[in-house]
């Protein structure tokens, strides 16, 4: 049980940057160490964690330690890959805000910002380009983001409407 | 006390509706930069900055420094636990048919019609770093901004790297670092 746990904070503290570079490191940790699945059923969680609310990381986390051991393995697996990013943040925070009146520390921010303006509309550019193939995808995108950019739209709104528009669609067009 | 439960209510909507993974969270940081005075856009800006530079996941790192700023390390557990615990719960009544979840024509029609929209609203949120990165004296109102020169040519740059072969394999720290370096030299 406690090695669930400490595999898993191994993983959170070892993957850097999001959900998506968590499954190499949860292939080499589950499969090949610890051989507690296979790499199959691991790209079946990893999948069905895209699919469901909330960070993939966290989900898939807590799908293969309910898988492993039930509702205490779910939650021990989740606190396992949260617990070093929770305490290193913290830190940072502290260490940030002592700081910050510093122009060259504001400096170095603003450029930062500009990398992290560019990394996530590269990200929008990959994302749109691998899963949107049809005019009512495009559709569905544009109009998110007008909504939400040019309407102020809160995006729980438009998560809800874009569900039901979606169903509706789906069973116009199936 | 009520900043607690606000933190709480919020970053657990956060965990509910954001679907596909933590860059999907930042629409919901948007909004709350806006209504409450927990963080600046500006900051939102830095700690996307920061939570793809460390360890973890980045909504998660998101969650524990909103709460942080907001009400010290009782806040950041807080909004930490807030918004992974709508995943835990979903995750874990899904678990129990996986089989009929991945196979089910429901789920199948539903995000087809939610990715693309998730996708909409990342452009979104990417739309205001992009503003907040590159704008003068900022104004906050959607359509017009000065823009500096000198900031949206590293942009542009940045961007065109990240879509050319080799390069778009490096780590995203490693853009993190160099646009921290130009911003110090170039006083941003």
């Amino acid at each position: 049980m406690f090695q669930l746990y400490f595999t898993f904070l191994k993983i959170g503290s070892l993957m850097l940057g999001g959900g998506y570079s968590m499954l190499p490191l949860l292939v080499r940790e589950l499969v090949d160490k610890k051989k507690w699945t296979t790499e199959e059923e691991l790209l079946n969680y990893f999948s069905v964690a895209q699919c469901t609310p909330g960070v993939i990381a966290v989900n898939t986390a807590t799908f293969v330690g309910y898988k492993l051991k039930g509702i205490w393995g779910a939650i021990l697996a989740t606190l396992g890959i949260i617990t070093v990013p929770f305490a290193l943040i913290v830190l940072i925070a502290v260490a940030l805000s002592s700081v910050w009146e510093y122009q060259l520390v504001q400096n170095i921010f603003a450029g930062v910002r500009i990398a992290v303006a560019a990394l996530i509309i590269s990200a929008v550019i990959r994302l749109f380009s691998k899963s949107i193939k049809d005019w009512f995808s495009v559709l569905l995108c544009v109009a998110a983001f007008a909504l939400m950019v040019f309407a102020g739209v809160s995006p729980i709104f438009i998560v809800l409407g874009a569900a039901i528009v979606a169903l509706v669609w789906g069973r116009v067009k199936p | 006390m009520i900043t607690l439960l606000y933190l709480f209510l919020e970053f657990f909507k956060t965990g509910l509706f954001s679907i596909g993974g933590g860059l999907a969270t930042i629409p919901y940081l948007n909004q709350m930069a806006d209504r409450y005075g927990w963080i600046t856009h500006q900051q939102l800006g830095n700690i996307i900055a920061i939570a793809e530079s460390t360890p973890g996941p980045i909504g998660v790192n998101a969650a524990t420094y909103i709460g942080y700023e907001a009400y010290g390390l009782v806040g950041a557990f807080v909004a930490t636990i807030a918004l992974i615990l709508p995943s835990v719960i979903v995750c874990v009544i899904v678990a129990q048919m996986l089989a009929k979840f991945s196979k089910s024509k429901v789920v199948e029609h539903l995000f087809r019609g939610l990715r693309p929209v998730a996708i909409g609203l990342i452009a979104a949120a990417g739309w205001s770093v992009f503003k907040l990165a590159t704008a003068f004296n900022l104004q906050l109102s959607p359509a017009s901004f000065i823009i500096s020169i000198p900031a949206l040519v590293i942009f542009v740059v940045f961007l065109v790297a990240m879509q050319l072969k080799p390069l778009s394999k490096l780590h995203p720290l490693v853009y993190i670092v160099i646009g921290g370096i130009a911003g110090a030299i170039l006083q941003l």
